[in-house]
């Protein structure tokens, strides 16, 4: 069965030339960058490498890179970080009600150590009010932490517009930049961003290895005590061929900014006519004009977006949704709820996000699959009923 | 994750539709995740002759309201009542763990329609 991968918000394939990149630092050139011999300084070189790479692509400097582990660790670095560091400052973070769990998370375990937090809502479209976010500001407030891009619907925040006003109360920024770096323009002196997580495998590198950006003159306290790496503000050996690895994948996506992301555009835009034109009662998640250009979050009416992963599945189509049973909530995801959509509505999101390889046939493969599969879930849905007040009134709300 | 059984009663559920005029339905929610299933009954001399499902659900709602309606027709009302939710996953050799609590809801929509039934509520 043809294969069809449209989860790339979850994690992408290893780019041939990064793997290719990668492999010597698992044998010949093994070395501790950390060791003063031959074998070290084989290594020491490409992880500064790397570094100059990834700071190329987010317009950094070298020094201000730290590598991690993975977004998460980014996202605990930067928040805890902060807090430990300028706990003589304020205890005040704000952040949205849409972030990703490790950052929502985090500040749920800051807020157990007594630091307060503002959670901002965000509109039905999925929209900050900027006005609010700059009258939650207080004397106190240490830290503002909004993602650059949401990883459910797509939609990009106003980073520059925050930056600014971050930098005007003197507040420390951080933005976790996991789904935008690489696939969107990231450029840190623009937005006047302070702090920021990436992660390798979103964007064709390996899985286990990722950076925080750390604006020169804004001190954390590291997570991982140890040894001296990272000037000392995150211990443990280097993940050697991780880091090449994520030079390359950053060095790539750079140089095809220009071009994948509008192809991708297309492609999307594509999926998303095609699917509004084939399936009724469905909706488009997230303000239209402002996502990234590879996601896709939609709510089809009447049915659980769980079923109709599983029978896309079936079909060879990797898709994802933000509603799952397992969760333990209500069966809707943070985003959506909110979002304030509806319930009921909320339960069949399917998220489709789309990689640089996804092509033309891929889009059409789908469009053939989706409308059968939604319409045999809507027959055995009780709550189906074409055109039938519930699903207007869920849609329409 | 999901059994063959399960996968197979997902992708062709058995008796699923509504009934044009049943002796009783019933209608039952998990408070959990919102998964709902319908149960449209057929009753003669107490035993169920035939029975139909709607399930707005994960493939573990849906595969199981579909075994359940397999496994009760042609029992009697008694027998029926004995059914758990816990018998329709075993059946399907199994759900997983986290899917029991709120996926398996098949035995309580039966049981509410049964109900209903004895109420003499259509």
């Amino acid at each position: 069965m043809r294969r069809i991968y449209l989860d790339n918000n979850a994690t992408t394939a290893v780019r041939p030339e990064v793997l290719e990149g990668m492999l010597p630092f698992f044998t010949e050139a093994f070395g501790n960058p950390s060791s003063l011999h031959w074998a070290g300084r084989q290594a020491s070189p490409a992880i500064e490498q790397a570094r100059r790479e990834v700071a190329a692509l987010i317009n950094a400097k070298e020094e201000e890179i730290v590598f991690t582990s993975c977004g998460s660790e980014g996202d605990n670095l930067a928040l805890k970080g902060t807090v430990e560091a300028l706990q003589s400052r304020g205890n005040h973070i704000i952040t949205t009600a849409v972030e990703h769990p490790a950052v929502l998370d985090t500040c749920r375990f800051l807020e157990k150590k007594g630091v307060e937090v503002t959670y901002l809502p965000v509109d039905r479209e999925g929209l900050l009010d900027l006005d609010r976010l700059e009258r939650a500001i207080t004397s106190r407030t240490i830290l503002i932490s909004v993602m650059w891009a949401n990883n459910e619907t797509g939609v990009l925040f106003p980073i520059r517009e925050i930056g600014a006003l971050a930098r005007k109360h003197q507040v420390r920024f951080f933005t976790d930049a996991v789904q935008a770096a690489g696939r969107v323009p990231v450029d840190v002196e623009e937005a006047q961003v302070d702090l920021l997580s990436l992660s390798g495998h979103k964007i064709g590198a390996p899985k286990g290895v990722g950076i925080l950006y750390i604006r020169k003159g804004n001190p954390l306290a590291p997570l991982i005590h140890g040894g001296h790496q990272e000037r000392r503000r995150r211990a443990g050996t280097h993940n050697v061929a991780g880091i090449v690895g994520l030079g390359i994948a950053c060095r790539k996506a750079a140089e095809e900014l220009e071009t994948v992301p509008t192809r991708v555009t297309v492609l999307r835009d594509r999926l998303q006519n095609g699917i509004v034109s084939l399936i009724p009662e469905i909706k488009v998640n997230g303000a239209l004009g402002l996502r990234l250009p590879n996601t896709l979050n939609l709510c089809f009416a009447g049915i659980e977006g769980e079923a109709l992963l599983l029978r896309l599945d079936m079909e060879g189509i990797a898709a994802s949704s933000g509603s799952a049973c397992t969760s333990g909530s209500l069966g809707m995801s943070h985003v959506l709820e909110a979002m304030q959509v509806n319930p009921l509505l909320g339960q069949s999101s399917v998220r489709f996000s789309l990689g640089r390889n996804t092509t033309s046939e891929d889009i059409d493969r789908v469009l053939e699959v989706l409308p059968p599969s939604v319409q045999k879930l809507r027959d055995m849905s009780p709550f189906w009923k074409a055109g039938s007040r519930c699903c207007a009134v869920c849609l329409s709300q | 994750m999901y059994s063959e059984k399960v996968l197979d009663h997902f992708s062709n559920p058995r008796n699923v539709g509504e009934m044009a005029d049943p002796d009783a339905t019933g209608e039952f929610g998990s408070s959990h995740c919102g998964d709902t299933i319908k149960v449209f009954l057929k009753v003669e001399d107490g035993v169920i002759q035939d029975i139909k499902f709607k399930t707005f659900g994960c493939a573990a709602a849906i595969a199981s309201s579909s075994m359940m309606t397999e496994m009760v027709r042609g029992m009697t009302i008694e027998e029926a009542l004995q059914l758990t939710n816990e018998m329709v996953a075993e059946a399907l050799d199994g759900l997983p763990p986290e899917k029991m609590h709120c996926s398996c809801l098949a035995a309580d929509g039966l049981h509410k329609a049964i109900s209903n039934y004895r109420d003499g509520i259509r």
